[in-house]
């Protein structure tokens, strides 16, 4: 009975050691980018451009370019990825070919980002003569996300009654009009969440867009879609391995690395409010 | 009285499980007929193939012929969407839309082009009355369905299926899921409604079918045993296997 006893301690002790390491690491990386980069934090820094070879001034450029990229691979993603989820959870069936196609997004959505940025630098930049450019960025970014924002979409779709469809398709509706009033606006909240959540992932990457869409100096908001940009992880990268004096500009490096994640987190607390509230107001 | 429904040696298989088997029967119009028999006999399989709701499940396949009027409506390029319009079903759970009592009532007319509120309001309107729904909720049109009891939001749900004008109602155990003050305005309703419709009704059980019901099939394992005027098969009838089931010896 003791040796019972003490296995489950030990079990027990293990787990929480577990958890506390995590909490530890968490706070440990908050600490060190809050205690070092907080001290740059200011207006000029967030709305001014990078001046005397980027050891002063602020990051303006590189908070719009992520904006826009981050923007950009919605606009591309989300269109194409719920079209994609309606067509496998409402037409498709379950049939080989259904699965097949599952199976190749699931295999998609583990594809690294760098392979992605490689696919979008022959693709988008130099085979369609895109160039550098925030159309590029954007179209690889989507790509990127797109498996996220079609499982998150066949999960909001799937969570849909059954019954709504049979209701609607029993009163002589055609199966379009049936998804597109009694199904799709349930939908609406979980793809939203999902989408928000992808795009958050997709702020932070660095690889697809270093290779498509960024440059080290662009002190200009970019004008066109065509125009290249800088953006927040592209710039930490940059100033963190590729500047002539890294360590002169590593509190601005970690400056730029809380507005990134603060970003990040922001986009985070949306989706989890829209879950949230989703919740509350769902009755089914 | 003329026949307004006709199943012709009419079988519904899904993948190897038959549920349906050769049943051949013809429904009057403007009478109550009830489809009775133990749980997993193929009833509501064989009222979904009226209106084809069946066609939905994967891997179902029917064979023979539903008449509609003396059209086949498994006919190669028959407008299923059509005949789900004229042919109505109410089932088993109540099923509202998340949406407001007058939306639901008015989704069926709107998406059969009827857009204009001038022209939706009596639609919603006779509707409700015609459920006995309308005295209890005229004030409160807007409120969500889903603030309902259970027996209004089945109403409510009858009231939609009217409010497209059907010829035929098939109602799957419309009272399954309500208690019984619920059930018996439910089943005063199905009496009132027969004078302008053909309704056919899915029950396990017999009191009910005794009760509403001018005609009785009785289904069992799929295939139909017995089928003909209420008071007959319930008092006269000509299977072994009807008396059995309706004396309570199985079921």
């Amino acid at each position: 009975m003791n040796v019972k006893r003490l296995k489950e301690r030990v079990y027990f002790t293990l787990f929480r050691v577990a958890t506390a390491a995590v909490l530890v690491f968490l706070s440990l990386m908050i600490w060190v980018f809050l205690s070092n980069g907080v001290g740059v934090l200011n207006w000029t820094f967030l709305t001014d451009i990078p001046r005397r070879g980027m050891t002063e001034g602020g990051i303006f450029p590189a908070i719009v370019g992520t904006l826009y990229l981050t923007l950009g691979a919605i606009v591309f993603a989300l269109p194409v990825g719920v079209a994609s989820a309606i067509y496998l959870v409402e037409y498709a069936g379950e049939g080989r070919v259904a699965r097949a196609i599952n199976a190749a997004i699931t295999n998609l959505a583990g594809v690294p980002s760098i392979i992605h940025g490689l696919f979008g630098f022959g693709l988008f930049v130099n085979l369609l003569g895109l160039g550098t450019s925030l159309l590029s960025g954007s179209l690889t970014l989507a790509l990127l996300i797109l498996p996220l924002v079609i499982s998150a979409s066949r999960e909001a779709l799937l969570s849909v009654p059954r019954a709504f469809r049979e209701g609607s398709l029993a009163l002589g509706a055609t199966k379009w009009e049936s998804i597109r009033h009694n199904v799709l606006p349930y939908a609406v909240p979980g793809i939203l969440t999902g989408t928000i959540l992808a795009v958050a992932r997709a702020a932070g990457e660095t690889a697809p867009i270093i290779l498509t869409a960024t440059f080290f100096f662009r002190p200009a908001i970019p004008s066109s879609l065509l125009d290249g940009t800088m953006a927040l992880a592209t710039h930490i990268y940059y100033m963190a391995t590729q500047h002539h004096s890294i360590l002169l500009v590593r509190p601005l490096t970690y400056g730029a690395v809380l507005v990134l994640l603060g970003l990040v987190l922001s986009l985070n607390l949306v989706a989890i409010l829209i879950r949230t509230r989703h919740r509350k107001g769902k009755k089914w | 009285m003329k026949d307004k429904l006709e199943a012709k040696d009419l079988s519904v298989s899904f993948g190897t499980v038959q549920a349906v088997k050769h049943v051949s029967c013809s429904l009057r119009s403007n009478v109550i007929t009830a489809i009775i028999g133990p749980s997993g006999c193929g009833k509501s399989t064989l009222i979904k193939s009226f209106n084809r709701l069946n066609d939905l499940v994967e891997g179902a396949r029917t064979t023979g012929a539903v008449l509609l009027d003396g059209e086949d409506v498994y006919a190669n390029g028959f407008n299923v969407v059509e005949l789900r319009r004229r042919v109505g079903m109410v089932f088993q759970k109540p099923n509202p839309f998340p949406k407001s009592i007058y939306d639901n009532v008015a989704y069926g007319p709107r998406i059969h082009g009827t857009k204009a509120k001038a022209e939706l309001d009596p639609i919603v309107e006779t509707s409700l009355k015609q459920a006995a729904l309308w005295d209890e909720v005229s004030d409160r049109l807007t409120a969500s369905a889903f603030d309902l009891s259970g027996g209004q939001q089945q109403r409510l749900c009858i009231a939609r299926a009217l409010a497209v004008q059907p010829e035929i109602l098939l109602m799957d155990e419309p009272c399954s899921a309500l208690d019984p003050l619920a059930t018996a305005r439910i089943e005063q309703l199905m009496v009132d409604l027969k004078r302008e419709y053909t309704v056919v009704i899915v029950t396990h059980n017999m009191q009910q079918a005794a009760r509403v019901s001018d005609f009785t099939a009785f289904l069992y394992l799929g295939e139909l045993i017995e089928y003909g005027p209420t008071r007959q098969v319930f008092e006269r009838p000509t299977a072994e296997l009807t008396e059995n089931y309706l004396t309570g010896r199985f079921g």
